[in-house]
């Protein structure tokens, strides 16, 4: 890449951003709707991320189309850590939650390094190596296979919040459990919805990001921050600066990379999310 | 005029973790009427519309709703029997318009299938509401909050509407308005059970009234006779 051109650092940003979007979207929802931190949000996306390897190399499926197994076993996984982990814990205390996130996030960490080794694993398709022109300046066609997806969820799940009664009924559950449950909502039903969905766009955002990049064992830790940043730049609670968040984190990266190198790129993202804490902490586009 | 129960309480006893909130009250709600609950802050009037809801179980005791025990049930399952609640402070959705209030007020099976008429007749009941039903519920005054959650609640296609706090932060002239619409929800043969700070209008608009005093039902009767009675005169008008 040579100086004087932006264009392919500002596209290749905007385009991650659609995918760190995306990851974030199953952490800000569990927040918003049952007001649980999900430390393990990370580890679940990397789960789905080897989720959709076994697909490929062992039942030889295209990890996209496999997303017919990863998103029903990633949403049944999802409402049984609520069922049976989450609902009890926060019976306990706030912090009972919490522990309990971070005990999971170790549990599939190790479950993961014995079953994979820690080695550094890619999922790789045969678009894996495909790429795309814009102004004779060449992109990875899976950068934007992120971001159409991104959006493409994002929207969805937009549409599912305010058209069904269901996701009426989720939207309403996080504004007043209390005045839910006099609706004749059954709560404890729709904070396991709410998990399960929220693991439905981790199953979505491991198998793309295992796509973009390699990940280990460990990568959750990584994941997690992304989408920890991209909720705190975004702001809780609203889609539209989640998916904003996504954007900023891409922008950064790609852009703190081109002027400083890649080594700086990671560094300057937490630079960023301690700023916009420090200084603006419900998020650039929150209330 | 005696007519059956549609709420019979017996003996119940509810707790709030150790403390005890509910002493061995009993009481019920006749068909078709409108019965208030009068009493002091923290009597358990609250607690008492909670436990009917099922937010709260009672220890011992029983509640018949159409003569079906419902003691044991979840709010979801009475919601769909037929009882609803209007709660304290109204707890509208914030972020939601008022018709997207409303619909949520339709949420269980049984009151989804009668959305569409029950919507029409709320907004008969408030033409004010079928005005603002675009607004973001946050956004309305008091008084029309009010109107929104009464409406939210009968969306639930109840037989008892239950209203905590009726006139509660109202202005006057709001008060009056919403009292009226107490006749006009009966008139629709919808019953009602309300707590109400206000005890003369209470007892001036309501048919039959239980006082609650640390939990339990001190004094009950028709509206009428307890406005003629000597000890609310003392306790509630001082004189």
């Amino acid at each position: 890449m040579g100086h004087g051109d932006l264009f392919t650092p500002i596209l290749m940003g905007v385009m991650l951003g659609g995918l760190y979007a995306l990851t974030a979207l199953g952490l800000s929802m569990v927040f918003g709707v049952m007001r649980v931190i999900n430390l393990a949000h990370g580890d679940l996306v990397v789960l789905a991320s080897y989720g959709s390897y076994a697909v490929l190399t062992i039942l030889g499926l295209d990890p996209v189309l496999g997303l017919v197994i990863t998103i029903p076993v990633m949403f049944v996984i999802g409402v049984l850590i609520q069922k049976y982990l989450m609902s009890k814990a926060v019976t306990i205390g706030a912090e009972a939650p919490l522990i309990i996130a971070f005990g999971l996030s170790l549990v599939i960490q190790n479950t993961n390094q014995i079953m994979w080794t820690p080695l550094s694993r890619g999922i790789n398709t045969r678009y894996s190596q495909a790429s795309f022109y814009i102004f004779h300046r060449q992109f990875p066609m899976t950068y934007l296979m992120d971001f159409v997806v991104g959006i493409v969820v994002m929207l969805v799940l937009r549409e599912f919040l305010r058209r069904t009664y269901m996701g009426k009924a989720i939207s309403a559950t996080a504004m007043d459990p209390r005045a839910s449950r006099l609706m004749g909502v059954n709560t404890k039903r729709i904070y396991y919805y709410a998990f399960g969905i929220a693991m439905i766009s981790a199953a979505i955002a491991g198998t793309f990001l295992g796509m973009t990049f390699p990940f280990t064992p460990t990568s959750g830790t990584t994941f997690l921050t992304i989408a920890f940043g991209t909720v705190i730049i975004g702001g809780l609670g609203s889609m539209m600066g989640t998916f904003m968040g996504g954007i900023i984190l891409g922008l950064v990266q790609t852009l703190s990379a081109y002027f400083l190198g890649a080594n700086a790129q990671m560094l300057v993202l937490y630079v960023v999310i301690i700023a916009i804490l420090a200084f603006r902490p419900q998020g650039l586009f929150g209330r | 005029m005696e007519t059956e129960p549609i709420l019979k309480i017996e003996n119940i006893e509810v707790f709030h973790g150790t403390f005890q909130a509910i002493w061995g009250l009993s009481m019920e709600v006749r068909r078709n009427e409108s019965c208030a609950l009068i009493g002091a802050n923290t009597a358990g009037k609250s607690t008492l519309l909670d436990t009917i809801n099922g937010v709260l179980h009672p220890a011992t005791g029983s509640i018949k709703f159409l003569g079906q025990e419902i003691s044991k049930l979840d709010p979801f399952e009475i919601v769909d029997l037929g009882i609803t609640q209007v709660p304290e402070g109204r707890r509208l959705f914030p972020e939601m318009t008022v018709l997207e209030n409303l619909i949520m007020g339709s949420y269980t099976p049984n009151a989804r299938k009668h959305c569409k008429e029950n919507l029409k007749r709320v907004f008969e009941l408030f033409p004010k509401v079928k005005d603002r039903q675009k607004q973001l519920a946050k956004t309305m005054s008091g008084g029309e909050q009010q109107m929104v959650a009464i409406g939210r609640g009968l969306m639930a296609h109840p037989q008892l509407i239950m209203i905590d706090e009726l006139s509660l932060g109202l202005a006057p002239i709001i008060v009056d308005e919403i009292f009226r619409t107490i006749h006009q929800i009966k008139a629709q043969g919808v019953t009602v059970l309300f707590v109400e700070q206000n005890v003369a209008k209470t007892l001036m608009e309501a048919d039959r009234a239980y006082i609650i005093e640390t939990g339990k039902v001190s004094l009950s009767g028709t509206a009428t006779d307890l406005r003629n009675d000597k000890n609310v005169h003392k306790a509630y008008f001082g004189v």
